[in-house]
C-alpha cells in the first residue's frame, strides 16, 4: 500500500520531469507491455556487445589454424565446433559481427539519409522533383535486386565499401517510398500550414515540422530493412564477392561449410547460418517495438 | 465606406486551379486544360478593428479565398493589399520571411490537425514567436505563457501534446498560437466547426471577448449564420467563388437582397420576423469548372431566376448604405430604393 503511494507521488512529482528521464519512463512501459518487443531489443544489445567486443570476448583467435583440430564437433571447448582448418567456429562467428553488422549499418544509414531525403524532396514538392525522383526509384526497381547489387560490385570492385554502396543502392528505392509517401499525405496537414504562418521557410517547414512525424513509420521501415540488408551483404560475401577468405563474415563461413554438409560436418555452415538468421529476425521484430517507442501517442 | 481605416484590401482576387497537368499532346494541339474557378473575382476591404464575416455553403471556395489572403497560396490574378501594400506580388513560398507575416494570423477548422502531434502546447504557441519575433529565453516563456492566459489555458496543460487534450482545449491552444503575435488581421476558418456543440458556445465567447480587448481585425468564415450575426459587423456571402452579397450584419439579416442570402436565412431554425416560410433551394450548384461567365452562377437553384439571368451575369450593385449585392433582379442604383 505505502509502495503505491510512494509510486504515485513519484508520477506526481514528475509532471515536469527532464525529457530523459519521461523518455526512460516511456521506453520501460513499452518494453514492460511487450515482452517480444524487450526480448528483441536483448538480443539486439547482445548483437551490439558482440560487434564492439567481440574480438576480446572471443575465446580463441579467429584466424589461427591448427590441422590437428579441424572438423571437431561442438564440444565445451568448441562451442560451436571447428572448421576444416581447424579454427574455432564461435570464436568466427563472434568477431564476423562487427564486420556484417557494420557493412549493414552504414548501407542503411546511407540509403536512409539518400532515399529519406530524396522522398521527402518528392512528397512535399511534387511536380517534376516528384518525377525525376521517382523515375530513378523505379529504374532502381525494374532490375532484380539481388542481380542489380552483384553488378554494381562487379563493376566499382570487389571491395567492402563496394558491398556497402551496393547494398545501399538497391534499398534506396524503399526509403524514397516511404518516405514520399508519408510526407505527401502530411504536406497539406493543418499543422504544416501553422507552421509556414508562424514564419517557417519551405525547407524548414519539411525539416523540422514534417519529418520528425514521418520517423516512426520510417524507423519500422529501417529495422526491416536491417534483417535484408544484413543477408544482403553476407549474401554478397557468399558468392565470393567483397570479403576475402581468411576475415571472418558470415556468409563466406556459410559458404565454406557448404561441402560439409554433406559429408556430415553440419555445424560448420550451421552456426553461422543461424545466427546470421537470428540477426534478420531480431531485426524484424525491433521493428514494431521502435515504432512504440517513438510515437507520442504512445506516450503516457 | 471606412476608406481612411481599412487594414485589408481585396481586389478583383481570382485562384483558378488547373484539372489536371495537360498532356504534350493536348498542348501541341492547341487544348485548354480545364480550369476550376475556385474564387473567381473577389473584391472587399476590411476595416482596423472591424470583423468580416464570410459565409457560404461548403465548396464555394471560403477556405481558397482564406488561403490567398493569409499568403499560403498565389491567387491567378488581383491584389491583396494590406496596410497599402500588395501582398500578391510575393510569392507564397517565400512569405514566410516578409514582413507582413506577423500581422496576419489564423485560427484553423480542425483543431486536432493543426496543431503538430510531436510538439507540446508550449512548443506550438512558441514557435511563432521564437520565429516571427525572434524571442527566446523568458521573454519567450512570458509571451507563452500570456498567451496561454488571454485564451484561458491552464499553465499545467502547457506541457502536455495535443493528443492529450480535449478538443476545446486544443481549440484555445490554436488560437493562443494564432494571437501570440499580436496579428492585426485574424483570419478564422470555420474555427467552431470541429468542435462539440457546448464547446463551441465557450470558444465563441472566448473569440467575442479576444476581439475587443486586442483590437484586431477579424476575418470570421463560417457557415452558421447566428454565430456571424453574434461577431461581425459586416457580413459577405459568397457562392460559387463569388461574392454575391455585402452589407452591415444587422441590415443583411433583416434585408437581404440577394435570393441566396434570403434562402440561406430561411433555413436557421427559428428565424424570428420574415415570417418566410423556407425558401428550399433545388438542385445542385453549376460546376465551378469552366462555368459559363455569361450567365448568373445562381441561376437554375433560384428560384427567381428569369430568362434574363441566362445572358448576363450579375455585379455587385449598391442598394443601401454599404450593402451591396449581384442580383440582376434588383432595382437599379438611384432608382426608388
Ligand atoms: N488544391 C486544389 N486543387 C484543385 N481544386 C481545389 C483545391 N483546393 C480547393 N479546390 C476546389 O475549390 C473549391 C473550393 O474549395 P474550398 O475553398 O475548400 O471551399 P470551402 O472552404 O468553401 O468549402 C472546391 O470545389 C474544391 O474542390
Ligand atoms: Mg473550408
Amino acid at each position: 500500500m505505502d509502495n503505491r503511494v510512494a509510486t504515485l507521488d513519484a508520477t506526481s512529482d514528475a509532471s515536469r520531469p527532464s525529457a530523459l528521464a519521461a523518455a526512460l519512463r516511456h521506453a520501460r512501459y513499452v518494453l514492460g507491455e511487450n515482452p517480444v518487443t524487450a526480448a528483441a531489443f536483448a538480443l539486439f544489445g547482445a548483437f551490439l556487445i558482440a560487434a564492439v567486443a567481440g574480438p576480446w570476448l572471443a575465446p580463441f583467435d579467429p584466424l589461427a589454424t591448427d590441422a590437428a583440430r579441424a572438423l571437431q564437433p561442438p564440444s565445451s571447448t568448441h562451442w560451436f565446433g571447428t572448421d576444416q582448418l581447424g579454427r574455432d567456429i564461435f570464436s568466427r562467428v563472434l568477431v564476423a559481427t562487427s564486420l556484417d553488422f557494420g557493412m549493414a549499418f552504414a548501407a542503411v544509414a546511407l540509403s536512409f539519409g539518400l532515399g529519406c531525403g530524396l522522398g521527402a524532396l518528392a512528397g512535399y514538392y511534387g511536380g517534376w522533383t516528384d518525377r525525376l525522383v521517382s523515375r530513378l526509384s523505379d529504374t532502381i526497381m525494374a532490375f532484380p535486386l539481388f542481380v542489380l547489387a552483384m553488378a554494381i560490385v562487379a563493376a566499382l570492385g570487389n571491395s567492402v565499401a563496394n558491398i556497402i554502396y551496393a547494398t545501399a543502392i538497391i534499398n534506396l528505392p524503399f526509403y524514397i517510398r516511404v518516405a514520399r509517401a508519408e510526407v505527401n499525405v502530411r504536406r497539406n496537414a493543418g499543422y504544416v500550414e501553422a507552421a509556414r504562418l508562424a514564419g517557417n521557410g519551405e525547407l524548414r517547414v519539411l525539416a523540422c515540422h514534417i519529418f520528425p512525424n514521418i520517423l516512426p513509420p520510417v524507423m519500422v521501415q529501417i529495422s526491416l530493412n536491417m534483417g535484408w540488408a544484413i543477408l544482403n551483404a553476407a549474401g554478397l560475401s557468399f558468392i565470393g564477392l567483397g570479403v576475402r577468405p581468411p576475415q571472418p563474415e558470415w556468409g563466406i563461413m556459410v559458404a565454406e561449410g557448404g561441402s560439409y554438409m554433406i559429408s556430415g560436418e553440419w555445424w560448420v555452415s550451421f552456426f553461422p547460418g543461424a545466427v546470421l538468421m537470428l540477426a534478420v529476425f531480431c531485426f524484424n521484430l525491433l521493428g514494431d517495438g521502435l515504432r512504440d517507442l517513438i510515437d507520442p501517442r504512445r506516450r503516457t | 465606406m471606412t476608406a481612411s481605416s481599412t487594414l485589408l484590401a481585396v481586389e478583383g482576387v481570382r485562384k483558378l486551379f488547373p484539372l489536371g497537368r495537360g498532356g504534350v499532346l493536348d498542348r501541341l494541339r492547341g487544348r485548354r486544360v480545364p480550369l476550376l474557378h475556385a474564387v473567381d473575382g473577389v473584391d472587399f476591404r476590411i476595416g482596423a478593428g472591424e470583423s468580416v464575416g464570410l459565409v457560404g455553403e461548403s465548396g464555394c471556395g471560403k477556405s481558397t479565398l482564406v488561403r490567398l489572403i493569409t499568403r499560403t497560396l498565389d491567387p491567378t490574378e488581383g491584389a491583396i493589399r494590406f496596410d497599402g501594400e500588395d501582398l500578391a506580388r510575393i510569392p507564397a513560398r517565400q512569405f514566410a520571411s516578409a514582413p507582413q507575416r506577423p500581422g496576419i494570423q489564423m485560427v484553423f477548422q480542425d483543431p486536432t490537425d493543426s496543431l503538430n502531434p510531436r510538439h507540446t502546447s508550449r512548443d506550438a504557441i512558441a514557435e511563432p514567436l521564437r520565429r516571427l519575433a525572434g524571442l527566446s529565453g523568458r521573454a519567450l516563456a512570458e509571451r507563452v505563457e500570456e498567451a496561454a492566459a488571454q485564451v484561458q489555458l491552464p499553465e499545467a496543460l502547457l506541457g502536455r501534446y495535443p493528443h492529450q487534450l480535449s478538443g476545446g482545449q486544443k481549440a484555445r491552444v490554436g488560437i493562443a498560437r494564432a494571437i501570440a503575435l499580436r496579428p492585426r488581421l485574424l483570419v478564422l476558418d470555420e474555427p467552431t466547426a470541429a468542435l462539440d456543440v457546448s464547446v463551441q458556445a465557450v470558444i465563441l465567447h472566448l473569440l467575442a471577448d479576444l476581439k475587443t480587448r486586442l483590437g484586431m481585425s477579424y476575418l470570421f468564415v463560417s457557415h452558421d449564420l447566428d454565430v456571424v450575426r453574434l461577431l461581425c459587423d459586416r457580413v459577405l456571402v459568397m457562392y460559387l467563388g463569388r461574392i454575391v452579397e455585402e452589407g452591415p450584419a444587422g441590415e443583411l439579416f433583416a434585408l437581404p437582397r440577394h435570393p441566396y442570402t434570403r434562402a440561406l436565412l430561411s433555413a436557421i431554425p427559428g428565424q424570428a420576423g420574415a415570417g418566410a416560410q423556407r425558401i428550399r433551394l433545388e438542385g445542385d450548384p453549376v460546376s465551378p469548372v469552366d462555368p459559363d461567365p455569361k450567365r448568373c452562377r445562381f441561376l437554375g437553384r433560384c428560384p427567381e431566376g428569369e430568362a434574363a439571368c441566362a445572358s448576363a451575369s450579375p455585379v455587385l450593385l449598391e442598394c443601401g448604405p454599404g450593402h451591396r449585392a449581384a442580383c440582376l433582379r434588383l432595382p437599379p442604383p438611384g432608382g426608388a430604393g
